[in-house]
């Protein structure tokens, strides 16, 4: 199924990325030569097929539900942009 | 000095020989004075270095120090590294400096290596030539025109112009295989589990795996034997022993089974590629293997299917770049939605983004069936062909790409630069392990041998691929670079 600008549109809304018109029209044609050539897989019959999400079959392994990090809060807010008082200072953006 | 492979530099440091320090001096002056040209560091830890340096020759002078005390190696800049920018090729992450070190890196620095920096890549490891990095492309050393391949290109070509003796690289789709294959070195994606992902920014969570780029095949048994094992932190890191990669390099070779998939040898291959590869394997049968002819009748919808599963999980994975989380932030943003969209379309490249998007459409409403789940069912389906395989034979062999190195600038739309990990892309879908070592060249431009086995089949991999290294010389040669005089 062809892509239109809509379709970017949405994804791009979606996936929180702004997008120029003229960047919505050249994304409209590359991802619609990548769909394209991603729909070869529609010709193959996959019927009875169990899909794989890891490739050695394996499950999610599950661990005791115990603290095991010790707090490292100041270590890990100094590769922030800005901190006041331990907290993570964002912009402001809600009036 | 950089002539030496890693494995050589192990004797001499054990031997006496020369210290870490010198190595590790002589190594950064290589890279000040031909980097310049090649693009391949994005950051030098000189001072970190030598301290690092110092440490392993202390440890040696008391007789405390391990196997890889005091070698240099550089680290793709996908790994975290505490207190050393970690920029994986984006913008997003220029300012980037992380708090910890990645599995690999802790491990490495265990065994005593020392660092000497993070080298380029394709912007979040989406890229087949290096050229999608925010801080510009790469060149191959063999050739200054060409891509060095990606998206561990900067790895790889800094291995090769003997800026240092290995490096480190991921690969989600090729990303260590083919880059190796261009720039003539030994490259080695491990089993997906195999080595811990944790600490490494993740493109594919299910596809991406790190693995050792170097001389030798036997430089990388040296360096798999120091990052292989299981880790707690990362939950698909699988729980099985580390075997000694080293122990098993000279096994012979005679009654080993090998396998020619005829669909890695069709339409596309370019045919002095193919010329070079069928001697390599000529060399093989001179050392008593037999070969035969097998299919892997689903290869040719490996690249479709990686095309969706990938750009889902990248979708997923990239979200936390938003600019409050992670990641640049706008200036000045009206509201909330301003702050991620803005922040998110100055931070990310063209080839990020294209991939985000398609990710996004293709799990959106409506979609997610057509596209994902059949994607995922083909993904079985490819990694059935190969446990099918190796029923048959113990490996796998055939060209690690369809050409040799391109052109900068020569692929300019996307699906034409994808179909350049065609060789490449099935083998992470299965979880495979796969080698690229250097067998031959065309036009000046290296060629490489890609050599696949089943589940956990490393220590055979790299068996395979150093008695090919002990019969032939491809992976001795190297560049030469201007004014070599460093």
């Amino acid at each position: 199924m062809a892509l239109e600008e809509s379709h970017v549109r949405r994804a791009a809304h979606l996936a929180r990325i702004a997008v120029s018109d003229a960047q919505a029209t050249g994304f409209v044609d590359d991802l619609n030569h990548i769909l394209n050539m991603v729909d070869q897989l529609q010709g193959l019959d996959t019927d009875g097929v169990t899909p794989l999400s890891h490739p050695l079959d394996a499950t999610q392994r599950l661990r005791v539900d115990e603290v095991t990090e010790t707090d490292q809060r100041e270590k890990f807010q100094r590769c922030a942009p800005a901190v006041e008082n331990g907290l993570y200072l964002v912009p402001r953006v809600v009036e | 000095m950089h002539d030496k492979t890693l494995s050589e530099l192990v004797t001499s440091l054990a031997g006496g020989e020369l210290s870490s320090r010198e190595l590790t001096t002589h190594y950064l002056k290589r890279i000040q004075h031909f980097d310049a040209q090649l693009n391949s560091f994005i950051s030098v830890t000189a001072e970190q270095a030598l301290v690092a340096a110092d440490a392993a020759d202390r440890a040696r002078a008391k007789g405390e120090a391990g196997p890889l005390a005091g070698i240099p190696l550089a680290l793709k800049d996908i790994f975290c590294t505490q207190g050393v920018k970690t920029s994986c090729g984006s913008r997003m992450l220029d300012n980037f400096v992380a708090p910890y070190d990645a599995t690999v890196v802790e491990r490495l620095n265990a065994a005593g290596t020392v660092s000497l920096g993070k080298t380029n890549m394709d912007e979040f490891a989406m890229g087949s030539s290096n050229e999608s990095s925010y801080y510009g492309a790469v060149k191959n050393p063999w050739n200054f025109s060409a891509v060095p391949g990606g998206s561990s290109g900067g790895s790889a070509a800094a291995v090769a112009a003997g800026l240092v003796p290995a490096a480190m690289g991921t690969d989600t789709g090729g990303s260590i295989r083919q880059p190796a294959a261009f720039c003539g070195i030994t490259g080695l994606k491990p089993t997906y589990g195999r080595v811990s992902r944790y600490g490494i920014i993740a493109y594919a969570s299910s596809l991406d795996q790190a693995g050792p780029m170097a001389r030798s095949a036997e430089d990388c048994a040296h360096l798999l034997g120091a990052i292989a094992g299981h880790d707690l932190r990362d939950s698909t890191s699988v729980a099985r022993g580390v075997p000694d990669y080293l122990e098993a390099l000279d096994a012979p070779l005679s009654g080993l089974k090998i396998g020619l998939p005829r669909e890695y040898f069709g339409d596309g291959l370019d045919a002095d590629v193919e010329a070079a590869i069928r001697s390599a394997v000529s060399v093989y049968e001179s050392l008593g293997a037999t070969v035969r002819e097998v299919s892997l009748p689903h290869t040719h919808y490996a690249i479709p299917a990686y095309y969706v599963i990938a750009p889902a999980e990248a979708s997923s994975n990239l979200s936390r770049f938003d600019g409050v989380r992670f990641g640049h932030r706008c200036k000045n943003p009206q509201d909330l939605m301003d702050l991620y969209k803005r922040s998110r379309d100055e931070g990310f490249g063209d080839e990020v983004k294209r991939r985000i998007l398609i990710g996004t459409h293709t799990l959106s409403e409506g979609f997610f069936d057509a596209y994902y789940l059949k994607a995922q069912k083909v993904r079985r389906l490819i990694r059935q062909d190969f446990l099918d395989a190796f029923e048959e034979v113990d490996v796998l062999m055939g060209p690690a790409s369809p050409t040799p190195a391109f052109d900068l600038g020569a692929k300019k739309d996307p699906v034409s630069m994808y179909l350049q990990d065609i060789y490449t892309i099935a083998v992470n879908l299965a979880g495979i392990p796969g080698i690229s070592v250097p067998a031959g060249f065309v036009g000046g431009r290296p060629v490489g041998l890609q050599i696949l086995g089943t589940h956990f089949a490393e220590a055979q991999l790299l068996n395979v691929a150093h008695q090919f290294q002990q019969a032939t010389d491809w992976h001795r040669r190297r560049p030469a670079l201007a004014e070599e005089n460093a």
